[in-house]
């Protein structure tokens, strides 16, 4: 067992570790930092596999957007300290039987079957080649697709600021409090574009 | 060749400014919308001429016999190879005759009622009304087959009844428009039978198909509809004596007859338009198109609708004698007039100078359109002038309406049968056929046609003499508009008779000249010329001779005035007999059976979705895990179950 | 044991279920919303592992993670609009509170 295979397994602790916190603890706040640490554990396995663009994109997009989002919908909506309420044990139960038996089913299936791999020569997954296959509009190219998704970030953008406007009847003292998530929105759709407009060059 | 596009605008004329005064009339055409109806169907009146015209002395003959002609037939629902119900223009004589009568009468109360409803609430309705009826009546006499002519039928009764109740927010003008729809629309229900019974035995739907299969005797069609029989009488002559059971709903006669009167209830104009001149003869219209049929195979119908209609007429006489509403007395006698178009086609034949009851009856129907619309609208300026129907606010009106007076003498002398105004011709035609075929029809049609003398006249001395005149002068006699349609009608009842419609409607097309016997006129026009006396003798001054003659034979007056209690019976039979023997049971059924079972189903349902309602908890969370139990169960029952 | 496709598959696999249980219990949508989120990574793990071991010559995996991404994106702010306004509407976010679906 090298070191490469010991950072492997420490990621995927990470991951799944904080995953596991994130989805259990009774402290919302919390949650939304260790779904950070999940999500840095998860850039970290892009990493460990040479997918440095993804990874970097990951950590953007996920650490620096999502997550961020996330952390000021909880200060919106919560008083600090504010416990999370409990479920019922029942459901708790139901839900760990439906969990693990999905992941046994799943996990057996994958364990039964062989891969085989395709024998071409591997491609760098370096920035100017995902750049150039993302824009490009030939056969295999991706510009079509991309157009689409900026199509959808701005529908996206525009249904976030009539959906979170306040209506005309709403209390006024509110107002201060739906403006920050707009901004946060806009910012990380451009982050996005910004960061695959970078890939291109 | 008739030109289509004229042909298809002379209907739907009308029925576009129905639409357009229907829709906008309330906005746009307020005030002028009484302008617009009169304008639309004053070009539809001009295109019927020319297209009469153009029937008679252009293209409408070959080899001196008028045609048939369908210049437009679109196939408008096909149910299979053979049978469709087309929509289509049939020309011939009677149709166009009827489009002349239609546009012209419609015209008349179209420009005569922009002064008598001025004013009204609804006037642009009332137009538009007007407008839906001339387009049904077109659409009815223009029909080139028989279900066609139904739906015309059908439109011409909703037009009807919102004619009749157009006075809504009064309650008799509602129970009326209510029993003329019904009772029509009861008669409609034999009709509708008739044309199945017809059209299944003939195989077909139009009128010239029909009429040559069922004429002809060697036809295999018409001898199945002889020989089925049903209760012992052939199929052909129940398909016959259903459809002539519609017309006679239509047309008032006994005993369908008791939604007319009631009619009266609608504004005056619309009386004179539909309720004496147009929509009552469309029954007359029917029995004249399948005449052929009527008179070549099915005698024993044309025997039924000739006693039909002459008891109607006679009824209808005595019954107007007695009448004290001046709208009722021309009710009635609209009924007896129609009563004598009617036996007039029964006691007529098929062919050549066979036929002078057919040619006498249609000109009788034309010369009636005249004197009655003239009439009714004469009544109608007096209602105007008195603002009541009622005999006893009336008399020593002549010298207060000098034109109306003139013009309702000339309508009175014309429906007496004084020579020489129109009635005469035509009645004179109709004694003569029933003279021919049946003495005992003639006798009785000779008493009546006294009678109409005499109740007109009586109509007449009460209206104009009876009392001095009084001084009760609101305003004068109605404008121009009101006056012009009277002169204007007053002239066409004096000299319309003159026409040789023998020339023009025959029975089978050919040309026929109406005989005419000086000697045989005697008797009915000195029968007339007694009514009028004895009408004259009674009510030219205020005196008591009437009523001592009423209060001598007592019991028989109020039997006719109470118009010997046919709607008495059609009361005791709808409320004692059928709501009680049948109404009564049934609504126990649909109430406790029926919708009881309803209740059953809709209970169970219920109770059904109460139980698994919980299911549907609108918890995303509920929904999530069933879902990832249905996937994970459809996982392992692919994988390991089924081995997929 | 050299890890391979396996690992990370067996990784994303447990990642998914256990976002998937989180999605289950939690009663507070901003925490169900975080737990789509690690659905959504478990799948952009599976992409990047099937283009890195199986399909090396390659870059459409790639390429799907960025797009699931930008989705990703647009979904959290949509999600995050919406719990915004119903918060304001009811002054909770509750998944107990948004059960109109039933009616």
């Amino acid at each position: 067992m090298n070191g490469s295979t010991i950072i492997f397994y420490l990621l995927a602790a990470l991951t799944l570790g904080c995953g596991m916190v994130a989805v259990t603890t009774r402290q919302i706040f919390r949650a939304a930092i260790f779904l950070l640490f999940s999500l840095i554990g998860i850039a970290g396995i892009y990493f460990w596999l040479d997918y440095e663009f993804i990874a970097a994109v990951q950590v953007v997009v996920y650490v620096g957007g999502i997550v961020v989002l996330i952390i000021f919908s909880i200060f919106l909506t919560h008083q600090a300290g504010e416990q999370l309420p409990k479920q019922s044990l029942r459901r708790k139960l139901l839900s760990v039987l439906a969990s693990v038996c999905g992941f046994l089913l799943t996990i057996i299936q994958v364990w039964k079957y062989s891969f085989t791999k395709s024998a071409g020569t591997p491609v760098e997954p370096s920035v100017g080649n995902i750049g150039r296959r993302l824009l490009s509009a030939n056969a295999d190219g991706y510009a079509l697709p991309f157009e689409v998704i900026s199509m959808l970030l701005l529908a996206a953008m525009v249904g976030c600021i009539v959906i979170a406007m306040k209506s005309p009847t709403a209390v006024v003292s509110k107002e201060n409090k739906a403006q920050p998530e707009m901004v946060t929105i806009d910012q990380k759709e451009q982050k996005i574009l910004v960061e695959e407009e970078i890939g291109e060059v | 060749m008739p030109n289509v596009i004229i042909l298809v605008l002379i209907p739907f004329l009308p029925l576009a400014s129905f639409l357009i005064l229907g829709l906008f009339g309330k906005s746009i055409f307020r005030n002028t919308s009484g302008l617009a109806g009169t304008l639309s169907l004053f070009v539809s009146f001009l295109l019927s001429i020319y297209t009469s015209f153009g029937y008679f002395f252009e293209y409408g003959k070959a080899n001196g016999i008028y045609q048939k002609l369908v210049p437009l037939k679109l196939s408008w629902l096909e149910f299979s190879n053979g049978l469709s119900i087309d929509m289509g223009i049939i020309l011939d004589p009677i149709s166009v005759m009827m489009i002349m009568v239609v546009t012209f009468i419609s015209l008349m109360v179209h420009i005569y009622s922009l002064t008598y409803m001025k004013g009204e609430e609804r006037f642009s309705t009332y137009y538009s009304y007007l407008s839906l009826f001339t387009f049904s009546m077109l659409g009815l006499v223009l029909s080139s087959n028989i279900f066609q002519i139904y739906i015309f039928w059908e439109l011409v009764g909703v037009s009807s009844f919102l004619l009749i109740g157009f006075y809504y927010n009064k309650p008799s003008a509602v129970a009326a428009s209510k029993k003329a729809f019904i009772v029509t629309r009861f008669a409609d229900l034999g009709f509708l039978i008739g044309i199945l019974v017809l059209s299944f035995y003939s195989g077909t739907l139009d009128f010239n198909t029909l009429i040559q299969r069922l004429t002809s005797p060697g036809s295999g069609e018409l001898k199945t509809a002889v020989t089925t029989s049903f209760l012992g009488i052939s199929a052909l002559n129940w398909g016959l004596a259903l459809v002539f059971m519609g017309g006679a709903g239509k047309s008032a006669l006994f005993p369908l007859h008791i939604w007319l009167p009631d009619a009266m209830e609608g504004p005056t104009p619309v009386s004179a338009l539909i309720h004496a001149a147009t929509m009552v003869v469309a029954g007359v219209y029917l029995v004249a198109r399948l005449f052929p049929v009527l008179a070549l195979s099915a005698p024993e119908v044309l025997e039924l609708i000739t006693l039909v209609g002459v008891i109607t007429a006679l009824i209808a006489a005595l019954i107007a004698c007695t009448q004290t509403d001046i709208k009722r007395v021309l009710a009635y006698s609209t009924m007896s007039q129609i009563g004598f178009m009617m036996f007039a086609l029964g006691v007529s034949g098929y062919g050549g100078s066979n036929g002078i009851g057919f040619t006498a009856s249609m000109f009788h129907l034309f010369t009636h359109a005249l004197f009655k619309a003239l009439l009714f609208l004469g009544a109608g300026s007096v209602i105007h002038y008195v603002h009541s129907n009622e005999m006893k606010d009336m008399g020593g009106l002549k010298k207060h309406l000098p034109i109306t007076h003139i013009t309702f003498l000339i309508a009175c002398l014309a429906i007496a049968g004084v020579p020489p105004f129109s009635g005469f011709f035509s009645k004179e035609g109709i004694l003569l056929a029933a003279y021919e075929h049946n003495p005992a029809v003639f006798w009785l049609a000779l008493a009546t046609s006294g009678l109409t003398a005499y109740y007109m006249f009586r109509l007449y001395f009460r209206i104009f003499w009876y009392k001095a005149s009084q001084q009760h002068k609101h305003h004068g006699e109605g404008g121009f508009a009101m006056m012009l349609p009277l002169i204007l009608l007053a002239v066409g009842a004096a000299v319309a008779g003159f026409i040789p419609f023998g020339r023009f409607v025959s029975s089978d097309g050919s040309l026929l000249t109406l005989p005419f016997h000086w000697l045989f006129s005697i008797a009915p026009v000195t029968l007339g010329l007694l009514g009028i006396f004895s009408a004259m003798v009674l009510f030219k001054k205020e005196n008591g001779k009437a009523d001592q003659i009423s209060s001598f034979m007592s019991r028989v007056y109020k039997l006719v005035y109470h118009k010997f209690y046919v709607d008495e019976i059609y009361l005791f039979i709808t409320r004692k007999v059928l709501f009680s023997m049948v109404g009564r049971p049934a609504a126990w059924i649909d109430r406790n059976i029926i919708d009881g079972l309803v209740n059953l189903s809709g209970a169970t349902t219920k109770a059904v979705s109460e139980r698994i309602k919980v299911i549907q908890s609108g918890k995303v969370q509920h929904y999530g895990l069933y879902f990832l139990f249905g996937v994970i169960g459809l996982g392992v029952l692919l994988i390991y179950v089924i081995k997929f | 044991m050299q890890p391979g496709i396996y690992h990370l598959l067996l990784i994303s696999t447990a990642l998914f279920f256990i976002g998937v249980y989180g999605f289950f219990t939690r009663r507070n949508l901003i925490t169900m919303l975080m737990s789509i989120e690690l659905i959504l990574n478990s799948v952009n793990i599976n992409f990047i592992a099937f283009n890195k071991y199986l399909w090396a010559n390659k870059l459409d995996g790639v390429l799907f993670t960025i797009f699931i991404m930008a989705i990703a994106a647009a979904e959290a702010a949509v999600a995050i609009a919406i719990i915004i306004n119903l918060y304001r509407s009811r002054q909770s976010i509750d998944v107990k509170h948004a059960e109109e679906l039933k009616w």
